[in-house]
């Protein structure tokens, strides 16, 4: 815990030790912000990285954040992955500017100083001056201006980071329900089908509550709904590890079932709107469990989602107080043909920001956002389903963000 | 073939197409395009990638009618506008039924309070059906500068 964290920066007050209230100056109080770059996602925390995939080759390397802290992402010489805080040690440069590319070493622009794959400082320009002039007195020695390393892990081919080296390895993390919940969609080599950023006009706790928030998604988005694209079998649940960090929320549907019952009922002339081409939602049981949707997240930024065929990464990245980024890595497999390629292509259209059924979270946040700022004294309530943060064979609950905010509050000392 | 006529079909489409969608006339933007026609919102990082993924993405005419039926019927966001302001529009191939056109674009979008942002720049990168009128768009790829969407896309561009 750095002494800033320590002394100075104490966070919003919480009206009660429970996990059913939730002070709006959370999403508002510019210390509070700080308070979550130090402990939460400079603590001891995992955080996504990147897909291993995208950096198969020896000097691979992607540039990213974790919360507003520049990381790249590198594979060395050795095969092994690493990840280094993306500042020269001499003057604080950004080293890599590009998103992504191939590197021998990292070369920093400024003053030429060079470090190999894993932040070995290697070179520093005329470390002996010129004409023996000038240069790095005796008692510099590169071994002591390394970048600044993160432990690194590999899960489901996906990369985290952790900025501490005395928190819990990945896997116990995870604990073994997440971990099997990850395993579950990411059962085989994946392949990126594309990229894009939302940028949500708000707070990053609000979109990462809204992910955990099983209880809005059949209020505000009305997409399956209004097209009586029917739920036939609501069975599903909330599954959440012991610390109630992360969660995963689940339902089933008989896919064969629906097939048949969509195309009969759009052949009905009654009132109501059908979709012109159903092939939007046409879907295969692809893990043969008949769990249509599974939205998971590892606390404290990433989201793994597989509804029907659609399987992407999300990944929450902070950007000031009433600015976050959702960066959306829309996954396929490798093993895919030309129809399963198609189909979560057009199932596409139902995530991201333009998304049939999640268009809605990229402004509901900023809605929320608007409304504290003229009366952030008070405290939301989120008790549906109970006061624990605990796992639940039902969706109309707020279990899962309660068990956000016991992460939180743990973390930050509150 | 007379060029000068497909031309100027050419720029009326496109021109048509703009005002539809500026002018809130949704419910006619899926007649802009033929029946098995190709519609796909992506971003030039992933273009130029290869990536296959649009933020929307059509392989018909019903698709697009679905688009249309969900903004005004199911979706909810914020009421707001754009203002597409098309540059000069390039044919850069024509055979007896094709034309392969590129255009470049911005959007600009005006909220209901009257806030006003730069929402989108981009390409059109077009295939337009010469072989009856008015022109239509066998494929129309919308290739966006920036991979980032302020908020949320729900009009389509």
């Amino acid at each position: 815990m750095s002494e800033l964290g320590a002394t100075t920066m104490r966070g919003v007050h919480w009206p009660s030790n429970g996990l059913t209230e939730i002070p709006f100056k959370v999403y508002t109080d510019p210390d509070q912000y700080a308070l979550e770059q130090e402990r939460i996602f400079k603590g001891s925390t995992w955080n996504y990285l990147c897909l291993a995939a995208e950096i198969p080759n020896s000097g691979d390397y992607v540039a990213t954040t974790i919360g507003e802290t520049a990381v790249i992402v590198t594979r060395d010489g050795e095969g092994r992955i690493n990840a280094i805080v993306n500042r020269c040690a001499h003057r604080g440069n950004l080293l890599c500017l590009e998103r992504r590319g191939n590197a021998k070493e990292l070369s920093c622009i400024y003053h030429g100083w060079t470090y190999d794959l894993a932040g070995k400082l290697t070179g520093v320009a005329f470390e002996r001056g010129v004409k023996r002039q000038g240069g790095m007195p005796p008692e510099f020695h590169k071994d002591e201006h390394n970048l600044q390393r993160l432990r690194v892990a590999e899960f489901g081919g996906l990369v985290f980071g952790s900025f501490r080296d005395d928190g819990p390895d990945l896997e116990t993390y995870l604990g073994p329900k997440i971990a099997g919940g990850i395993s579950r969609v990411l059962n085989r080599p994946a392949r990126i089908l594309g990229r894009s950023t939302q940028v949500l006009p708000n707070n990053w706790k609000l979109y990462a509550e809204n992910v955990k928030d099983t209880y809005h998604a059949s209020i505000l988005h009305l997409f399956l709904t209004t097209f009586r694209i029917n739920r036939l079998s609501q069975e599903g649940g909330i599954v959440m590890d012991d610390s109630g960090a992360h969660h995963f929320s689940y339902s089933k549907l008989d896919y064969a079932l629906e097939d048949g019952d969509y195309k009969q009922a759009a052949l009905r002339s009654d009132s109501g709107f059908c979709l012109a081409d159903s092939s939007v939602i046409e879907s295969v049981d692809e893990y043969g469990d008949g769990i249509s949707v599974q939205i998971l997240t590892v606390f404290p930024s990433m989201v793994l989602q597989q509804i029907r065929n659609t399987i992407a990464v999300r990944v929450i990245r902070p950007r000031g107080l009433e600015k976050t980024e959702l960066e959306w890595i829309h996954l396929g497999f490798e093993d895919d043909d030309e129809a399963m390629t198609e189909r979560r292509l057009r199932q596409g259209n139902l995530v991201g920001a333009a998304g049939y059924i999640s268009m809605e979270d990229g402004c509901i946040g900023g809605f929320v956002q608007r409304a504290l700022r003229y009366n952030d004294d008070d405290a939301g309530i989120v008790m549906m389903g109970g006061y624990d943060a605990a796992p639940q064979p039902f969706r109309a609950s707020e279990a899962a963000i309660r068990g956000f905010w016991k992460e939180y509050r743990a973390l930050t000392g509150a | 073939m007379d060029e000068v006529a497909v031309r100027l079909g050419v720029h009326e489409l496109i021109a048509a197409y703009a005002d539809c969608i500026d002018e809130d006339r949704l419910e006619d933007w899926p007649d802009f395009f033929v029946e098995q026609c190709r519609y796909l919102i992506t971003s030039r990082a992933s273009h130029e990638a290869g990536l296959p993924h649009g933020v929307i993405y059509a392989a018909s005419r019903g698709m697009l009618v679905d688009r249309v039926t969900a903004l005004r019927q199911a979706n909810i966001f914020e009421p707001h506008r754009y203002r597409h302001i098309v540059g000069p529009i390039r044919i850069e191939q024509i055979d007896t039924t094709m034309a392969q056109v590129s255009s470049n674009f911005i959007a600009v979008r005006i909220m209901h309070d009257g806030e006003m942002n730069l929402f989108a720049a981009g390409r059109y990168l077009d295939r337009v059906d010469l072989t009856s009128q008015p022109y239509r768009f066998v494929e129309r790829l919308v290739v966006l500068d920036s991979q980032k969407i302020d908020t949320l896309l729900v009009i389509p561009l």
